[in-house]
């Protein structure tokens, strides 16, 4: 069946109500039952929850073959609990195991190996990268990879299509108790967003730390009241990765251009007015468009009302210099962030629900009225694709993107016309991770293109000087450049569904060789 | 333009082609490898072996290893490899002799 982005999602995939993509508000003002964990009392006194090894907490929620299991990606690329925990239960002989977790970094390819000889089945993420992308779209995992937007997991969590056994909930600081945090320790990572859901909706929740502080450890990401068990080890991450040195803009011509024309774009449309609330991706453009942001609203005397999302030296930077109220903070990609989390009474921190979920009564990206984001392919229909690469493997993530571009009021995608040989305006995208219709203007170094259901950001962008184009222009300047590609040789085997955000299908991801 | 030895153009950089070129009996051979082998391994292939025929070779064994390199860049790689084989260091048709 063909869904609203023009995709032909296969009959046997549209089961236990599963539905095709049918816009992005299909679900919007519906009623549903949020699911419930099924929770161990303590009605006893209790002195600690601390038990010696991560096998003792495996053995004390009584795991068992086929459970799913949850991590979070606070860490980033200097994770060490996933593999941690991994490791430790397919050696203690379980099998069947799902991983359900927010993302995976590029430090997660031991996961390749399990999903190789079988031992992990299933695979719920918004990231997907190195050999774990070639192992799923080389089609080697049992059940097609969930890939979903990070308020769609949120979503799922608390529609109950995820239902997760054991939360391994990696904390820089914890407590005897389990009162957790995202600030302090060894593998400070500011803030523990994405392992709300987990801690709220999970059966069993274990604290892993490397840093347990004495009781209470307040103010606590995750409650006491949520932990089951905690377990202290050496080293839960890898702080250079997981928190990088402060984030520079970039000096590339290309990506400064590009960014002067967003913030330039943002200038000519009404919602650039005092308190306008704003949102950018970490890539090298996006990121860049603070720098020429800046002088704008000293120009004009405004400030923004509060900046959302993993945030980053250059909004903290707008917060410190009265630029912007506050920030609302999921995320913590450098040490610069970290600190102004833990620092400034003006830098909040809020869960992932409250980010970006689809399924709760309003959360921060509905009410966004700016979004700068990336993109690694858009189609002339101005769909997005963030996961698939042009050899047809996944390797990204979703995350944000589609939640931010949903909810925000004015979407603008940045990227070059063309990386390399790859056109990144093309007719058709590999994978659609966000669809067209939630994309407002499109800016490239060759131009820049509005969504023609915006005729109203069309007009107050054509009383400026920037250099207007159609999407299909600028496809056409893509292709005339690189040449047209020939398509992706995909097999019929699904191994991956892309959800969109309110759990419809979005797309599919189908198997395919690796390049010899 | 008879082939005398191997010979390489290009560079293995991000955007660029490494072309190497050596002489053969029975005709063009040509083995690709390249990251966007699916989209444009049948474009790179048809465009070394039009380049070659441009310059009358009918000879060669042609290992192209691509890092996305665009088409200008490419036919550029394939003709200077062929002339170094061909020990041809001067007359260079510029400018368009080679379409």
């Amino acid at each position: 069946m063909k869904n609203a982005v023009n995709r032909e999602i296969p009959d046997e995939l549209l089961v236990d109500g599963r539905e095709v993509f049918q816009g992005s508000n299909y679900k919007d003002n519906t009623r549903y039952t949020k699911v419930a964990p099924s929770v161990k009392m303590r009605t006893a006194h209790i002195d600690s929850k601390v038990l010696p090894t991560i096998r003792d907490a495996i053995k004390a929620v009584g795991f068992k073959d086929g459970m799913t299991v949850s991590f979070h990606h606070h860490f980033r690329n200097g994770d060490y609990v996933v593999n941690m925990v991994m490791k430790e239960i397919v050696e203690m002989g379980f099998k069947d195991i799902t991983i359900a977790c927010s993302s995976l970094s590029s430090s997660h390819d031991l996961i390749a190996d399990y999903i190789e000889d079988g031992t992990v089945i299933g695979l719920q993420t918004s990231g997907i990268r190195g050999k774990v992308g070639e192992a799923v779209s080389h089609g080697k995992l049992k059940t097609p990879a969930i890939l979903r937007s990070h308020g769609g997991r949120v979503r799922a969590i608390e529609q109950g299509e995820v239902h997760i056994d054991v939360a391994f909930i990696g904390a820089p600081t914890a407590d005897c108790l389990g009162n957790s945090s995202g600030k302090g320790g060894k593998s400070d990572c500011g803030v523990l967003a994405y392992a709300d859901a987990d801690a709220r909706y999970a059966d069993n929740v274990v604290i892993i730390t490397d840093t347990l502080v004495d009781y209470p450890n307040m103010p606590a990401s995750i409650s006491q009241t949520d932990v089951d068990y905690v377990v202290v080890v050496d080293e839960i991450g890898n702080p250079k990765k997981i928190a990088s040195e402060a984030a520079r803009f970039s000096k590339d011509p290309r990506d400064l251009l590009m960014a002067e024309h967003c913030a330039k774009v943002m200038e000519a449309t009404p919602y650039f007015k005092d308190g306008f609330s704003f949102q950018t991706g970490a890539g090298g453009p996006s990121l860049a468009v603070n720098r020429f942001l800046e002088p704008l609203l000293i120009k004009y005397g405004i400030k923004m009302s509060w900046i959302c999302g993993g945030i980053s030296a250059p909004s903290v930077d707008l917060l410190n210099k009265g630029l912007a109220e506050c920030i609302v903070d999921t995320q913590d990609f450098d040490t610069v962030a970290v600190d102004s989390v833990h620092n400034n009474p003006k830098h909040f921190e809020i869960s992932t629900s409250e980010y970006a979920s689809p399924s709760n009564r309003s959360a921060f990206v509905n009410k966004l009225d700016y979004v700068i984001l990336a993109a690694l392919e858009i189609d002339t229909d101005f769909n997005v694709n963030v996961i698939t690469g042009s050899d047809g493997v996944l390797r990204g993530a979703p995350g944000g993107h589609p939640d931010t571009a949903a909810g925000a009021k004015c979407c603008i995608v940045v990227t070059p016309l063309i990386r390399g040989r790859m056109a990144t305006v093309c007719e058709n995208v590999v994978t659609v991770t966000t669809p067209g219709e939630c994309v407002d203007v499109l800016v490239t170094d060759y131009g820049i293109a509005v969504n023609p259901k915006r005729q109203d950001l069309l007009e107050a962008l054509q009383k400026t000087k920037l250099p207007l184009k159609t999407v299909e222009e600028l496809k056409d300047i893509a292709y005339s450049i690189v040449g047209t590609p020939d398509p992706l040789p995909f097999k019929e085997r699904v191994v991956a569904i892309m959800e969109a955000r309110d759990g419809t299908v979005l797309d599919v991801v189908r198997e395919i060789d690796a390049i010899k | 333009m008879l082939l005398k030895k191997p010979a390489m153009a290009g560079t293995l950089e991000s955007s660029d082609a490494q072309v190497t070129i050596s002489p053969k009996e029975g005709g063009v051979d040509v083995e690709i490898k390249s990251s966007v082998m699916y989209q444009y391994g049948r474009q790179i292939e048809e465009c070394v072996r039009e380049t070659l025929k441009n310059l009358n070779v009918d000879n060669a064994y042609v290992k192209v290893v691509d890092q996305g390199a665009l088409e200008c860049t490419l036919k550029a790689r394939v003709e200077c490899a062929a002339f170094r084989s061909a020990e041809v260091d001067n007359g260079y048709p510029w400018g368009g002799a080679i379409k």
